[in-house]
């Protein structure tokens, strides 16, 4: 097995970054087969446009998306309004990461 | 900009409701072979006697969205009336390679794949176009999948109304229980749209939801 190369972006530098920075940062990331740790995810909307230009990159390349595994956002009505439900999330290239396990509070991920 | 975004929707929101549209328009999202274009198929079939689109055990057969407009829904003491959005299958990952799997060619498996893509991008944009959605999971199926999340997110979000159907609830190992557990704050409504069951507490509860 090669090398595997983890970045861990901190929730100050995901604060500071538009969201075209945050999803160009990851693609760019794990289409070079690296592993993406967010400590504060993206939120839905973010989420759904990663999704989009994962779709991008999948048409336009030779790439196969992404696995993305975050923790389910917290059910409270108050967290949603506070904007609080952004949890760690891990990313990484589908071919290379498999999620094994997935339970409210634990993610199991295998990577190759 | 999110919060101009907000703002606007809201004042959509509002404003549709104040000068109340004909028909509420309904997603029907989900990951690809949840069963979401057999549940459109079925809903269509009971209320206008038509169909919506094929279906198959190969994922990302709808790969374009399809409308219905002013689908009546009625039962004892409820009626609604909808426009039926049947979308591709959100996924994050596509890989030509799986299609071949499943016994097509080379090419075939490519074009298919590069369509699916766009259908993805295509629900997504759908999105901003609606009033609710009825988000399909296989109750066979780990519901903790980050396209479920994001659908999920994305509703929450929006204050847009949303219900969980737990579909193909006929198999084996079917569990609407492990979905309500994943998403307590929805409710959830357990069905099998191939075989029709339980559809009456579907439509019941779709009319009480989006009326």
């Amino acid at each position: 097995m090669g090398d595997v190369q983890i970045n861990m972006i901190s929730a100050n530098k995901l604060q500071s970054m538009s969201t075209m920075d945050k999803i160009r940062l990851i693609l760019d990331d794990v289409s070079k087969g690296r592993i993406v740790i967010l400590e504060k995810g993206l939120d839905p909307r973010e989420e759904a446009q990663l999704i989009e230009h994962t779709m991008l990159k999948i048409r336009d390349s030779q790439f196969y998306g992404i696995e993305i595994q975050s923790y389910p956002r917290s059910p409270s009505p108050w967290s949603i309004l506070r904007r609080d439900g952004n949890r760690l999330t891990v990313i990484g290239p589908a071919d290379r990461m498999k999620t094994v396990k997935r339970e409210r509070d634990v993610i199991e991920a295998i990577i190759s | 900009m999110a919060l101009l975004a907000e703002l606007k929707e809201s004042l959509s929101g509002w404003l549709g409701r104040v000068f109340k549209r004909k028909a509420s328009r309904i997603g029907i999202y989900g990951p690809p072979n949840a069963g979401k274009t057999t549940l459109a198929n079925r809903i269509l079939m009971d209320f206008t006697g038509e169909t919506i689109g094929a279906v198959s055990s190969i994922p990302h057969e709808t790969r374009r969205v399809r409308r219905r407009e002013g689908v009546t829904i009625k039962g004892d003491g409820y009626s609604v009336t909808l426009d039926i959005v049947d979308t591709p299958g959100l996924a994050t990952k596509i890989d030509f390679h799986d299609f071949m799997s499943y016994g097509l060619a080379e090419d075939e498996a490519k074009r298919r794949a590069k369509e699916a893509t766009e259908g993805v991008i295509e629900a997504i944009k759908w999105m901003d176009n609606l009033d609710g959605v009825l988000l399909v999971m296989d109750s066979t199926e780990d519901p903790y999948t980050q396209v479920n999340v994001t659908v999920v997110g994305n509703m929450e979000a929006r204050r847009l109304p949303m219900l969980i159907v737990a579909n193909k609830m006929d198999l084996p190992g079917a569990s609407a229980e492990r979905i309500k557990g994943a998403f307590p704050q929805h409710t959830v409504v357990p069905i099998s749209a191939l075989k029709g069951k339980n559809m009456e507490l579907l439509y019941e509860t779709i009319a009480s939801r989006f009326g």
